[in-house]
């Protein structure tokens, strides 16, 4: 290909195209920040079940962890992300107050979930079973904080774009953001299943 | 309200602390009347709102090189320190030596390598898949600013209280609250933890980008080695750093709240963290080290006139090593009680990457044999990597034995043979970088001679400081000594003191080549944009280049693209009408984060809690209002695009043409394809 115009015409000419590609990019750059994340996640496990036994004299799971609560908040976690599946196929469809609705229900589980991961926290500080007690309850903390933590991240987030539908409507860069969080939303859900598998599972068996 | 600050944390304890003080600070007015000099608005637009993948890359580079001065003062003052302290205390107390022995080794990591390979990485690798910025150009300032944010912190350390005494690993239980209740290690801790998060993000996105971004026809296969290595780097920055990350922060839980990761008691292990740290830490080195390698192997391509020699082995070579790299992190810690069988295992993987990287080793000799060679400066550079790394890489595989290991662990041999890894390895080659691509950041070429004299202090410098330190390994002395009483040592020890002192002259040429060369720039404008006959793409843009880069998106057909462009007459074709071009609007959110990340560190390090909360939402609220904005970008119209191009292409036609070089060198038969 000599002809120079011939490289100029390979250069996406319609706005459309480029948009496209640009989201595709965005949603890529997502991907790999929640490998990076997944890494964050994998080690802590990995601290976690490294120190499992280190009760220190202190309290341990079997006494410690709550199966009901543990199956309220999974069985709350893991509806939300089916309802954020119902929201993500209502934004698909360009239905913007089912999507809202749906984004609305999936706040009020994940907050709920939280209500309960609090209570469980504050349960154990309460009983001298606190972060500080032993390097179980430390790295119990810190694990399952940190999931928590992503959790109240990803409220924040979903009231974030909720506004966005709002003021702008189903606009491609918001449902681009949707898809996003979508992809934040069900990883944590996968954390979840690992936290419920390693921690909870065995530390009460 | 002010939390642990009070007076006390002024440096007045010492006269060499506060003058240590006394010169950051002077540093920091300098900056400041630098700006004021420039003007106020002209810094704010043009450089620190911007987010130009290639403004952002020389600020960088310019952090990375302000930051060497200071790694290099400790080095200078822990050499002196060691030639005099032979049964006597030197003029360095204990407490002192320690903090300058842990913020050089952060300070050189962190603050000046890491910068400038990300610097150089941001300049060059979108110019060279032909792209026109990086995938985020938004979130690569917020990178920048977060990487400076974490460097502030160190160098605040110096003024306002004291820097950490643990080393710049900062390994428990010493860096635990118990061992070290000072804010030392609060800021060593926040410092990379901020920084880290920057090179999280830079990683993505240089990831991001050389997957999207390039240009058509640009293959995997036909990507230049400097964008293959940065590629392995940007893998190795998004999987290994979310390990210091961890180490990093669950050593602050353990300071701040009380918690028992690390500890020695209550249920702690501190073998966690050193597992933690050095999962980050290996691939680290490659990190470091692999850009180097890219840059090696475009200066030779360049400068002996050939395509690399087995450019698909170096290729797989660099992948071979990015993945290797996560196999031999036990190696930094045979001794401390794995087993036999275990310590085999690692022993072999770290001898394996002994192969890929003889491998890179063969390839650059054999592009450079039958080349028709030019020696300008940044093959100096080259030519004295690859001799002196050769020694360092035979030390490591000596070191990867672990009963050898046994004998030289926390000696001066393995201070030896990492700087013998780094220095040569990857500060020798982000010089050869500078040289060779300084005027495509910045529209002249530097100064061959004193570029050369900086090449030959620093080269005989690193010979006398270092190699004396592998014979007192052998000798047995310990590294971070304060004083010691043997007075064997000595001799060495003054012999390195002094090889510092001819670094110090090789850095004081690279300051006097940059004076000469903006004082003479006149006679080196770059009117080519492609100053040295170049072979990849970033040489067919303009130097300094517009901000699109490409005008029209370059077609590629061949390894060394721009190379094949110009053989087959197609470089400086021009369109028969310029489309508009969207670039990315400036933005202060990156300057925003930055500077509230910092005062989060800040507080974190004094326990100033309500500061840190407020700067956390600060952060939070500035992304999420951002995160409102749909048009991030501008148009530059075809019209301000054909008047940037023509003026690039008036001053092209005054430029000497390098069309001769095409020609196979020395009319010698050369295998088919290696023009």
């Amino acid at each position: 290909m000599t002809d120079i115009a011939a490289g100029a015409s390979a250069l996406p000419s319609s706005g459309a195209e480029v948009e496209i590609d640009v989201y595709e990019e965005k949603a890529l750059g997502f991907w790999i920040y929640l490998m990076s994340d997944a890494i964050i996640f994998a080690l802590l496990f990995a601290t976690y079940v490294v120190v499992s036994k280190n009760f220190a004299g202190g309290p341990n799971g079997q006494t410690l962890f709550d199966l009901v609560r543990t199956f309220g908040e999974t069985m709350l976690l893991l509806f939300s992300s089916i309802t954020f599946g119902f929201a993500s196929v209502a934004i698909r469809l360009g239905k913007q107050e089912t999507a809202l609705a749906w984004l609305a229900v999936t706040f009020v589980l994940g907050a709920a979930f939280l209500g309960l991961e609090i209570s469980e926290f504050t349960g154990m500080i309460a009983q001298d079973a606190g972060p500080q007690r032993s390097g179980f309850l430390s790295a119990f903390f810190t694990l399952v904080g940190t999931h928590g933590l992503h959790v109240t991240m990803g409220l924040i987030w979903i009231v974030i774009l909720a506004l966005q539908v709002l003021v702008k409507g189903l606009t491609p860069p918001v449902v681009s953001r949707l898809f996003r969080l979508g992809l934040f939303w069900h990883f944590l859900d996968i954390v979840w299943i690992g936290i419920f598998s390693i921690v909870y599972l065995p530390g009460v068996l | 309200m002010l939390g642990k600050l009070t007076i006390e944390a002024l440096p007045f304890y010492s006269t060499i602390a506060a003058g240590g003080a006394a010169i950051t600070v002077l540093g920091g007015l300098v900056v400041l009347a630098l700006i004021l000099w420039l003007g106020v608005r002209y810094v704010w637009t043009e450089w620190a709102t911007s987010v130009d993948h290639k403004r952002i890359g020389m600020l960088y580079v310019m952090f990375a090189s302000v930051m060497l001065l200071r790694g290099f003062a400790d080095a200078i003052m822990m050499r002196s320190q060691q030639a005099i302290a032979l049964n006597s205390g030197g003029y360095l107390p204990p407490g002192h030596f320690d903090q300058v022995f842990s913020s050089h080794g952060t300070i050189m990591i962190f603050f000046v390598a890491m910068p400038f390979l990300t610097g150089l990485i941001n300049i060059i690798m979108p110019q060279q898949i032909g792209a026109r910025d990086v995938s985020f150009p938004v979130m690569n300032a917020v990178s920048l600013w977060f990487t400076v944010a974490g460097g502030a912190l160190v160098l605040i350390s110096l003024v306002i209280g004291k820097f950490s005494t643990a080393g710049w690993t900062g390994y428990p239980p010493y860096s635990g609250i118990q061992y070290s209740p000072d804010v030392g290690t609060d800021y060593w801790i926040w410092a990379l933890l901020i920084a880290g998060v920057g090179s999280t993000l830079t990683g993505i996105n240089f990831l991001t980008t050389i997957i999207k971004r390039r240009a058509p026809g640009m293959t995997l296969m036909r990507m230049p080695l400097f964008t293959w290595t940065s590629f392995c780097t940007s893998i190795l920055m998004v999987f290994a750093f979310p390990a210091l990350t961890v180490a990093a922060a669950l050593l602050a839980l353990d300071r701040i709240f009380g918690m028992h990761f690390f500890t020695n008691e209550a249920g702690g292990n501190m073998m966690n963290y050193i597992n933690l740290l050095w999962i980050w830490g290996h691939p680290e080195v490659y990190i470091l080290i692999l850009p180097a390698f890219g840059i090696f192997s475009e200066v030779t391509a360049t400068f002996a006139r050939k395509r690399l020699f087995g450019y698909a082995s170096l290729v797989y070579a660099t992948m071979a090593i990015a993945l290797l790299s996560f196999m031999v992190w036990l190696h930094h810690f045979f001794t401390m009680g794995s087993s036999a069988n275990v310590n085999a295992f690692f022993g072999i993987t770290t001898m394996i990457i002994a192969v890929p990287t003889g491998v890179k080793i063969f390839d650059w000799l054999l592009t450079m044999y039958h080349g028709s060679l030019k020696m300008a400066a940044p093959m100096y550079w080259t030519v004295g990597f690859i001799v002196t790394f050769v020694i360092g890489g035979m030390t490591g595989v000596l070191l990867a034995v672990p009963p050898v290991d046994y004998l030289m662990h926390n000696s001066t041999f393995l201070i030896a043979h990492f700087h013998n890894m780094l220095i040569p390895g990857a500060l020798f080659g982000y010089f050869a970088a500078y040289m060779y691509w300084f005027p495509k950041a910045f529209g002249f070429t530097l100064d061959e001679r004193w570029g050369i004299r900086a090449f030959w202090f620093w080269l005989i410098g690193f010979w006398l400081a270092f190699m004396p330190l592998y014979f007192l390994g052998l000798m047995g002395m310990p590294r971070r000594m304060e004083h010691y009483n043997v007075a064997a040592w000595q001799p060495y020890l003054i012999v390195a003191a002094f090889g510092a002192v001819l670094i110090a002259a090789g850095i004081g040429c690279l300051i006097m080549q940059l004076v000469v060369s903006i004082k003479n720039r006149k006679e080196a404008f770059d009117l080519s944009g492609d100053p040295w006959s170049g072979r990849t793409l970033e040489w067919l843009t303009s130097s300094p280049p517009a901000p699109y880069n490409f005008a029209v998106v370059p077609d590629v057909q061949d390894v060394d693209a721009f190379h094949d462009m110009k053989r087959r007459g197609v470089a400086y074709r021009r369109p028969a009408a310029y489309t508009d071009i969207m670039l990315p609007r400036n933005t202060s959110l990156g300057l925003i984060t930055g500077g509230f990340a910092f005062v989060l560190g800040f507080s974190m390090v004094w326990h100033i809690w309500w500061l840190a909360i407020v700067a956390g939402m600060v952060i939070l609220m500035a992304v999420a209002v951002r995160s409102f904005r749909d048009h991030t970008e501008f148009c530059l119209t075809a019209a301000e695009v054909q008047a940037i191009e023509d003026q690039r292409f008036a001053a092209l036609a005054k430029a000497p043409s390098h069309f001769e070089d095409l020609a196979p060198a020395h009319g010698q038969p050369v295998p088919r394809g290696a023009t």
